[in-house]
């Protein structure tokens, strides 16, 4: 019998950090959401659709979707310069992909719908919770959407493959080191829409690792719903 | 001079009603509202096989056979035959540009100014900064067009203006106007209600306007709640206490 | 939320509001809102704070570094405060560098800061005149409705009175794995707090809410705070159009040990 793999934090291989959310932490928004695993904490607010300046990059066929992701400065223990990294800038890409596929923007051609998405504290994960908030933030906002999107970061320490990797467990260099995945999905379906991983996997590998994906986005599809119900007090 | 005739009838207002009690729950994006053949998928849900689902975040609510999904937050989007109320932001050639808060401007043609003004005088009956309550015309990718006649409608003078979200406005007027008439009412105000959230004040004195902007604040800050122009009475009852 | 600016209607009921000493939240003219404090916002941060005034909200971390000196303070630490008015706060703030406004900010909090010589600078020395302490405040608004100085101000002085010193290893960086028990070298019982007045007609009212800002024509900012028992302001500086009135300034005079004495006792639990 093999020994269950113990991770730093005590949580079972396919476990999620504990998850928490709010919605409409920027009164200002039109939506905005908080989403935190564990000691990632998000915060996304959504703008939209209003006018896009200049006249120039309005698209007359459909809506713009542009989202500008970032760490605050101390967020993270390096302080990082205010300001936009490649890094960040990188992500808000990959997001604005993430995003993309369920958000109706034909409905608000020559518009733009803005997705504001800053990490307060950083421990590794910090695309996937944003990209959570910001699916919450969408919805709050009353945008015509198909459906939710969830997002996750999915890895692998050695030969252990594991759900929600902590900053710690992505440092991790023993044997083939620590692979790490972030994915993203149109809830409830087989479409992924963000996959970026660092690593070293074996292909077949990445098969069974998908899987482990899917549960866990299942559970943050039912979390994000039950937080959007929530928000709506009698 | 091109005259811009009357609307066609009325566009559908977002129903409202706390008397007839309709199923309502809180959907989110991609969620199944039903299942049937025999439901028909109205605004915010669509048809996908044999279930209707929602497209949007908000409270779905079952009106014999119509599911739609009533949104409870956002931007406005702006319809044809909305009343608006807006800031003039500048004066071209051949009208005002709108500020309507929506992401398309508005735009009044000068054939829609109620008198007879020469292009010379534009400023003089609408300058930049002042505030206007108009009907959508029209919706146009490029922009909005905007008429001025008809009751409760043209430049609008002292008072104030404030926002509410886009989406509260239809329990403020209230089932045919009820709530509001209540509003006006018991505080002696003035009030007309823009569709974009925008809603225009005026009162005998400060105290009366400060009273109508509360009570209208107080309404949009719940979501949904039944019986709510009974609790209004009672709210009122209880500021004369 | 909407960018619509002031419209003319509404800002002459301003003016006839604030004339009558009302305003429509009910407040005096220079009546505060209510203000809630969360710490340690990030566990990042050697200090940190989340301050809410009414609907702003403003978020605060400190962060330290290892640098050289200025030439001209060989035997002292560096302070840089900066700050963004992150679009995420209001319809009003675009992406990009910053406007005026984002730009003053962070320089109004470095002054109130600075000058009332809350952070014992010359005790962030590790060798004189090649390795100093640098303090990094970096300011957020989450949420703008109005007064973000104050508020930003409030935030910074909170997350400095509980910021801790990192560690560090044998080689002279910091080592975040190590836990910090030094407290961060601050001046005994100087806590410096601003105060914006904001100008509308002949009136003058505190913390506005972002619609009551947006129609007021000018605010002068000051920076106070205790020394040696007395009422010290370390900093000012008035912006706008229109002039503030020598009368004007002197009932803010008279104002200003009530208000600090009034937000002192609030915060004292944090502080």
């Amino acid at each position: 019998m093999t020994k269950e793999h113990k991770r730093p934090d005590g949580r079972k291989n396919s476990e999620m950090r504990p998850m928490s959310a709010k919605i409409g932490v920027v009164p200002n928004a039109d939506g905005s959401a908080m989403f935190s695993f564990g000691n990632t904490i998000a915060i996304a607010a959504v703008y939209g659709p209003r006018q896009l300046h200049p006249q120039h990059m309005q698209d007359p066929a459909r809506g713009i979707l542009r989202v500008n992701y970032d760490l605050l400065s101390f967020s993270v223990s390096d302080r990082k310069k205010p300001g936009p990294s490649r890094r960040s800038q990188e992500i808000s890409k990959v997001t604005e992909w993430a995003l993309l596929p369920v958000v109706e923007l034909k409905e608000f051609p020559n518009t733009v719908i803005d997705v504001q998405i800053y990490i307060i504290q950083a421990d590794a994960g910090t695309r996937t919770a944003g990209i959570n908030a910001a699916s919450l933030a969408l919805a709050h906002a009353g945008i015509p959407m198909k459906n939710l999107i969830c997002s996750v970061a999915v890895g692998k320490q050695d030969k252990e493959l594991i759900v929600d990797l902590t900053k710690e467990e992505e440092d991790f260099e023993e044997g083939e080191g620590a692979t790490d995945f972030a994915i993203a999905k149109i809830a409830n379906t087989n479409e992924y829409t963000l996959l970026q991983l660092d690593g070293k996997i074996q292909p077949e590998v990445v098969k069974e690792i998908l899987n482990l994906a899917d549960k866990a986005c299942d559970e943050i599809y039912e979390f994000q719903k039950k937080t959007l119900k929530e928000s709506i007090s009698k | 001079m091109k005259k811009i005739t009357e609307q066609a009838p009325e566009a559908e207002e977002e129903a409202f009603s706390e008397d007839v009690p309709k199923k309502r729950k809180v959907v989110v994006p991609g969620e199944v509202i039903v299942s049937g053949e025999d439901y028909l998928p109205g605004e915010g849900a669509k048809r996908e096989g044999n279930d209707v689902i929602a497209t949007r975040f908000g409270l779905a609510e079952e009106a014999g056979r119509m599911i739609k999904v009533i949104a409870i937050t956002g931007a406005f989007i702006p319809r044809r035959n909305n009343v608006v109320i807006g800031r003039v932001t500048d004066i071209t050639f051949h009208g005002w540009l709108i500020d309507i808060d929506s992401a398309a401007s508005g735009f009044l043609p000068l054939e829609e100014s109620p008198r007879f003004v020469n292009k010379n005088e534009m400023d003089q009956f609408l300058a930049i900064g002042e505030v206007v309550a108009a009907k959508i015309w029209s919706v146009k990718a490029k922009g909005i067009d905007l008429a001025m006649r008809g009751k409760g409608l043209g430049k609008l003078e002292g008072g104030f203006i404030f926002r509410v979200i886009p989406n509260r406005v239809p329990r403020i007027i209230g089932r045919e106007g009820s709530m509001i008439n209540l509003i006006k009412d018991k505080t002696g105000c003035d009030i007309t209600v823009g569709q974009n959230g925008w809603i225009w004040v005026k009162g005998e004195n400060i105290d009366a306007e400060i009273k109508a902007r509360k009570a209208i604040e107080f309404i949009a800050d719940k979501v949904y709640v039944e019986g709510l122009t009974e609790k209004m009475e009672g709210y009122f009852e209880n500021l004369k206490k | 939320m909407s960018s619509m600016p002031s419209s003319n209607l509404t800002i002459e009921a301003m003016k006839k509001i604030f004339a009558e000493g009302k305003r429509f939240d009910g407040r005096k003219l220079t009546e505060l809102r209510d203000i809630s404090i969360t710490l340690d916002i990030s566990n990042k941060a050697e200090g940190s704070a989340g301050v809410k005034i009414g609907k702003t909200e403003v978020l605060v971390g400190v962060k330290l570094g290892i640098g050289t000196p200025y030439p001209d303070s060989p035997d002292k630490g560096n302070l840089t405060v900066s700050g963004d008015l992150l679009p995420l706060a209001s319809p009003r703030f675009e992406m990009g560098p910053p406007d005026f406004w984002g730009i003053e900010l962070p320089r109004l909090v470095d002054r109130a800061v600075r000058e009332s010589h809350m952070i014992e600078l010359d005790k962030l020395v590790i060798e004189e005149g090649e390795k100093v302490w640098t303090v990094y405040i970096d300011i957020y608004p989450i949420n703008d409705d109005g007064n973000l100085i104050d508020a930003a101000t409030i935030g910074a002085i909170i997350a400095l009175k509980n910021t801790m010193m990192p560690e560090l290893d044998k080689d002279g960086k910091i080592d975040y794995e190590k836990k910090a028990t030094k407290k961060f070298p601050l001046s005994k019982g100087i806590s410096p707090i601003s105060f914006s007045f904001f100008k509308l007609g002949n009136s003058v009212i505190m913390d506005p809410t972002r619609e009551e800002e947006e129609t007021c024509e000018a605010r002068v900012t000051f920076g106070l705070s205790n020394w040696k028992d007395q009422y010290m302001i370390n900093s000012c500086q008035k912006s706008g159009n229109t002039p503030f009135t020598k009368e004007e300034i002197g009932q803010i005079m008279d104002l200003l040990p009530k208000k600090f004495e009034e937000v002192n006792e609030k915060l004292k639990k944090f502080l």
